[in-house]
């Protein structure tokens, strides 16, 4: 069983993320004369990898419980003006303004878990609503505060080293973060009873709280942990670009969905997994930032996306079907 | 089965949802090493019934006996614990996980220490498929295979075994014959069998008579949320009893006409109505 084998690799969620991204590269290799070295020599799409990945992480595994996070939009300028307000323009200590920013994280996270947990309104329009709310409360509360929708952050050293810092000159440090959030994340979802626990609940609901799992408060802890993560997207930002702005982050939103099921995740639930998040992540950064250099008009680059998500929905049907039948060798 | 205390009894239970009462006076009592058959037709009140049983909804008067003793459930967890354990038709299994994690859900195995305690796939799965394959399913060899490629009948089996196997005194099967082609629904009889043999006390709900008769000790039937015969198997045969879920005569009348019909039209059934 744990020789390699093609059919149980067919099977897993992360295969038709791993096609997605071969068939992106050899199609930009392809048609629009990239080279390789350049590709993978360069920044920018790794960058925004990392920042993508961080928040579709959280949000696949609540996907993968059945449940659905756009308020992560609002959360990343949220997480920046946060940090930005309390060590920047109230020059309180960084570490008052991290925590203050993920301590808006874990708040609106309670805020959407609880509501979804007591109400029975789909999680998507429960979000939607703290996504505008937290969008409105960020710009008229920096406006009252600070007179500015753009506030000025001067962070320390060691708190740029750790968070904001470019790693030979253009790699940002958030990429490290990824990497071990992915290792965590997946060590989580794929070897403890944890992992478990959510694709039981987004498999069906009833029979997991009745075979004992908590899943309110597994659910709750998954919508905190979103909505931090964006946050902690936002506090990172803030920190390399020493400055914060209330706007931005509604790109995130559908960035995250895209990669998220072109990594494999089933929107209704159930199935996908981390390995697959962290390549649809690594897949659509390709698609998004790798056009620069391409011969390909920069205005192409949606229709490719539109063209990539509809694909790889298609394809990781197909292989959720094998997977289903698939029984390994051996005699029956 | 030596000992001849109910598992499971109710006392002149009644249920009523505010102004409507579901359940009225209803008195059963299922022993180990028995099968219970509650038959009724859509809307008679089994469904109340069994959620009752298990802990769902408090009756509204009259009292469960559990081995003789009152017992109140304070929700179905409580009722779980107690040994009580329901199978819906396609509820307790979820279809894409394996056969080892989807039995395991909840108390998963776990190896290591502290923070590092990983999930035993091994164990689990070995485990698995050990306890269906007791049932006789031995087409199920692979605990890494998904739930949901696995037939109806197998799942109701994976079903049953995981309850078996966490435990269950009373099972509670609702309904898991009623997808199920006829050899699929064979296979569930069997395991029934298998788990009355075990000393289990099943209470089984079915509208088909012929699966009620097959394995059923005990048969009860409901209507209009009363218990409208309670008898033992051999009692009654199956006409009577369809008449009596039907609620009166009209189904016996019916197929005497048409085996009258069929014997003067050298064994052709009548055209069907205009």
């Amino acid at each position: 069983m744990n020789a390699f084998s093609i059919g149980q690799f067919v099977r897993r969620p992360e295969f038709g993320a791993v096609l997605s991204f071969v068939a992106v590269i050899a199609f930009y290799v392809a048609f629009g004369g990239v080279s390789l070295g350049a590709l993978f020599g360069a920044a920018s799409w790794v960058n925004f990898a990392a920042n993508l990945g961080i928040v579709a992480l959280p949000v696949g595994l609540l996907m993968i419980a059945g449940e659905l996070d756009i308020s992560i939009g609002a959360m990343i300028p949220a997480g920046s003006m946060s940090i930005a307000i309390l060590s920047g323009y109230y020059d309180l200590p960084i570490v008052i303004g991290m925590l203050g920013a993920l301590a808006f994280g874990v708040l609106v996270g309670l805020a959407n878990g609880f509501l979804a947990v007591r109400t029975s309104v789909p999680s998507l329009i429960i979000t939607l609503g703290t996504l505008v709310a937290v969008q409105g409360l960020v710009l008229a509360g920096s406006v009252i505060l600070t007179a500015a929708a753009s506030v000025p952050l001067d962070a320390p050293a060691w708190a740029k080293t750790v968070f904001g810092q470019l790693i030979l000159g253009k790699f940002q440090v958030i990429i490290l973060w990824w990497l071990a959030l992915t290792v965590i994340f997946g060590f989580v979802v794929h070897a403890t009873r944890y992992g478990n626990w959510i694709f039981a609940m987004g498999g069906d609901e009833v029979s997991a709280r009745n075979a004992g799992i908590p899943t309110k408060r597994l659910k709750i802890a998954l919508f905190v942990l979103s909505s931090t993560a964006a946050s902690f997207v936002g506090m990172c930002g803030a920190i390399l670009f020493n400055s914060a702005q209330v706007s931005g982050g509604m790109n995130y939103i559908f960035n995250t969905i895209v990669s998220i099921v072109v990594g494999g995740v089933l929107l209704t639930g159930g199935f996908g997994s981390v390995a697959g998040i962290f390549l649809g992540a690594l897949t659509f950064a390709v698609v998004n930032q790798g056009i620069y250099f391409t011969d390909i008009d920069r205005n192409w680059s949606n229709l490719i996306i539109g063209v990539m998500l509809m694909a790889a929905v298609l394809m990781n049907n197909t292989f959720r079907r094998m997977a289903l039948s698939f029984v390994p060798k051996k005699k029956k | 089965m030596s000992d001849k205390t109910p598992i499971l009894e109710l006392q002149n239970v009644d249920k009523s949802f505010g102004p409507i009462d579901v359940l009225h006076n209803i008195s059963l009592k299922v022993r180990a090493g028995e099968v219970l058959c509650l038959l009724g037709d859509n809307g008679a009140g089994k469904s109340t019934l069994i959620k009752t049983l298990a802990g769902v909804h408090k009756p509204t008067r009259g009292t469960i006996l559990m081995d003789g003793q009152p017992v109140e459930f304070s929700g179905p967890r409580d009722a779980q614990e107690k040994g009580i354990s329901t199978v819906h038709q396609f509820g307790g299994t979820f279809p894409l996980m394996s056969i080892g994690r989807s039995f395991f859900v909840g108390v998963e195995p776990t190896k290591g220490w502290g923070p590092f305690k990983v999930y035993d796939r091994k164990t689990a799965n070995e485990i698995a498929v050990k306890a269906v394959q007791d049932f006789g399913i031995t087409r199920i060899d692979d605990g890494d295979r998904l739930v949901g490629g696995l037939s109806g009948g197998e799942r109701q089996s994976l079903a049953i075994a995981r309850a078996v196997h966490f435990g269950a005194r009373v099972l509670i099967l609702d309904e898991p014959t009623a997808a199920l082609g006829v050899k699929q629904a064979a296979h569930v009889l069997r395991i029934v069998n298998e788990a009355k043999r075990r000393g289990l006390a099943v209470v089984f709900i079915t509208h088909q008579v012929m699966h009620a008769m097959a394995v059923g000790d005990h048969f009860a039937v409901l209507i209009r949320g009363a218990i409208a015969a309670d008898f033992r198997r051999g009692e009654k045969t199956r006409e009577e009893i369809t008449d009596l879920m039907a609620g009166g005569e009209t189904m016996a009348d019916l197929e005497a006409q048409i085996e009258t019909y069929m014997a003067s039209h050298e064994g052709h059934p009548p055209p069907p109505a205009q």
